[in-house]
């Protein structure tokens, strides 16, 4: 089913929402993942608030389908995504980061509630998803597993052993997604360890990629779309071209935004720019909306 | 006692100890479905491809990818499976120890690890294939239950102990034939409960994996040769350690020798030295095991013999701690 321009806009006042959530969340925090965060969120958006298959009512629900944050720095966002889906206390949100609070900046899956992988360490989360996809085939269920990888985190070994290992099994259940923000800690991932050709190392494992704006949510939905229509025994890798620090300007495609502080002044900055951002978004999907 | 067929050291004669994992694992896997088992490409060596013969749709076979392979197991477990892997104990313990720490302990899964080719077990393949540090490493993980088993026997036990008991288990057994130590699997094995294999007074030998029979076989000679009562514990729980055996053994023998195939730095030795130290109760001590240095090649008897972690070896330290007054130190003043 093609987004509609209905569907469109209110995803985009939700990832507004979420974005607000997410700088609240550093603010009070002090510090936090925000820009590799805010780079993810339109796919948490999406996933979340479309095509994951949750019941709010019951979060351990065995037939539910799966989320997993390889790229867990981003906890942040992820974080404020589970509270506003009403998962956890909101209050929780003020405790980020501080001392004994349920949420650190990678949450812990016995302690979060709706997190189905404790992850931090990298390349970690495309193995476990891969597990929890063969596992709803011996268990004979329908369920989707979806994860999220960070670009910077596929120079972990462990991801091409999962992506052979993923297409050896057919695992076309599980849905898999890379932030491309093109940024690590210490750089441009180009610059620290070159990615590129990066989709053509995607296919050459196996993988039917699709390459697509990580912030515009009609092809977001068109590329999840054809991964849960495809017949094929390839699983599908979805690479979202994003910018990180989506939203916040003064943060936008800027590496040293990985992990940042944020006093009152960045925050009323940020903000303004959020707001702009969503006006211009808005307008996007205004236009191309159908 | 879990289920199944009560196995006997008759059939050790056909059987090598990870045979009795494979043997047992089938049993489980016929009673219980959500078991799978996951090996990296040594399904023939560790035996875990018996399952895979047995349930072909319940087993995968990662090739050489550990990492991943201790991943799978994280989500699977995740989703309510309840997986077995297995690959030589140096790789499980090492090459996916962040695995095994972050995906499998930290989250406290369901998952079971039955690790092979423990120790200096697979001699002559040489340090690379020896695990001289796997107890260290999986005793500092948290939630990590940690045996380490002393034949086919005890092996059987504890792979149904580690279905039954929720929570990651890791269990180390040997390449090959152990020699046998049980006559049956019926001996009452229980998680955390060491085993008197031999009562004694004088000092006792805690041991584990392979060395539980050594020090049994030691003991016996030193009854008949020196007259000495020498109390033997298989204690094949690493974690939790049955620390009740470890502090009678204190109060009871005043002198322990503690007895493995691994290095002395943080394995069974240091698991115990810690109780006693704990305890306030000095006693005799003394460690055997690899040295703090990589084990030389060859066959398995040689190392140990090498090593001092054979019968003669645990004779010759019992003599020299028996030998020991420890009791008299001049630079010791007890009323400070």
């Amino acid at each position: 089913m093609p987004l509609t321009k209905q569907e469109w806009l209110a995803l985009e006042k939700k990832a507004h929402e979420l974005r607000r959530l997410c700088l609240d969340t550093t603010y009070w925090a002090g510090s936090a993942h925000i820009g590799g965060g805010m780079s993810s969120m339109d796919m948490l958006t999406v996933l979340y608030h479309k095509y994951l298959n949750l019941d709010v009512e019951n979060p351990n629900w065995e037939d539910r389908d799966r989320f997993i944050l390889s790229k867990g720095h981003a906890g942040v966002a992820l974080a404020s995504v589970l509270v506003d889906y009403g998962w956890n206390d909101p209050e929780q949100l003020k405790t980020f980061n501080h001392s004994n609070s349920k949420m650190g900046i990678h949450l812990d899956s016995n302690k979060v509630i709706g997190v189905d992988a404790s992850t931090g360490s990298l390349g970690h989360g495309l193995p476990i998803a891969l597990g929890t996809a063969l596992a709803a085939r011996v268990l004979g269920k329908d369920y989707k597993t979806y994860c999220i990888l960070g670009d910077g985190e596929c120079d972990e070994g462990s991801n091409w052993e999962a992506a052979m290992a993923a297409s050896h099994f057919k695992a076309t259940n599980l849905i898999s997604f890379v932030d491309r923000n093109k940024c690590m800690i210490d750089g441009p991932t180009e610059e620290v360890m070159k990615l590129e050709p990066f989709a053509d190392k995607w296919r050459a494992f196996g993988f039917i990629v699709k390459e697509v704006d990580g912030h515009n949510f009609k092809e977001l939905c068109e590329a999840i779309d054809f991964a849960l229509a495809n017949e094929t025994d390839s699983p599908v890798m979805i690479i979202a071209n994003t910018i990180k620090g989506a939203g916040v300007d003064f943060m936008e495609d800027n590496y040293l935004w990985h992990y940042g502080a944020i006093d009152e002044e960045k925050y009323n900055k940020a903000i303004e720019s959020l707001e702009a951002y969503y006006e211009a978004r808005k307008a996007r999907a205004e236009k191309e909306g159908e | 006692m879990a289920g199944g067929m009560t196995y006997t050291a008759a059939d050790s004669v056909n059987f090598s100890t990870a045979e009795y994992y494979g043997k047992v694992l089938v049993e489980l896997g016929a009673e219980h479905p959500e078991i799978v088992a996951l090996t990296a490409d040594l399904g023939k060596s560790t035996k875990i491809g018996m399952f895979g013969q047995a349930y072909p749709d319940r087993f995968f076979n990662v090739g050489i990818a550990e990492q991943n392979m201790f991943g799978m197991a994280a989500g699977m477990a995740k989703a309510g499976l309840v997986p077995f892997l297995s690959t030589f104990s140096v790789f499980a313990s090492l090459r996916s120890a962040d695995q095994l720490q972050t995906d499998i302990c930290y989250q406290n899964v369901n998952a079971k690890i039955i690790a092979t080719h423990a120790g200096t077990s697979f001699g002559q393949a040489g340090s690379t294939h020896h695990a001289i540090n796997d107890m260290a490493v999986a005793r500092a993980m948290p939630n990590l239950t940690v045996i380490c088993p002393a034949d086919g026997m005890e092996t059987v036990n504890a792979v149904r102990a580690a279905y039954e008991t929720p929570g990651p288990f890791y269990i180390r057994i040997n390449r090959g034939f152990d020699r046998v130590l049980y006559p049956s699997s019926d001996y009452g094995f229980e998680v955390g409960k060491a085993v008197t294999l031999k009562e004694g007074t004088d000092l006792t030998i805690i041991a584990c994996g392979s060395c539980a029979f050594q020090a049994l076989q030691a003991a016996n000679f030193l009854e008949n040769a020196d007259g000495l009562k020498v109390r033997v514990l298989n204690m094949h729980t690493i974690k939790p350690i049955d620390r009740e055996a470890i502090l009678k053994a204190v109060s009871d023998t005043r002198r322990i020798i503690t007895v493995e195939d691994h290095n002395v730095v943080g394995g069974l030795g240091s698991a115990v030295a810690e109780v006693v130290i704990e305890s306030g109760k000095g006693c005799a001590f003394k460690q055997l095991g690899i040295p703090d240095q990589f084990a030389p090649i060859g066959l398995h008897e040689d190392i140990m013999s090498i090593l001092g972690i054979d019968s003669n070896g645990i004779i010759d330290a019992v003599r020299e701690v028996m030998g020991k007054d420890f009791e008299l130190d001049d630079d010791w003043d007890d009323e400070v």
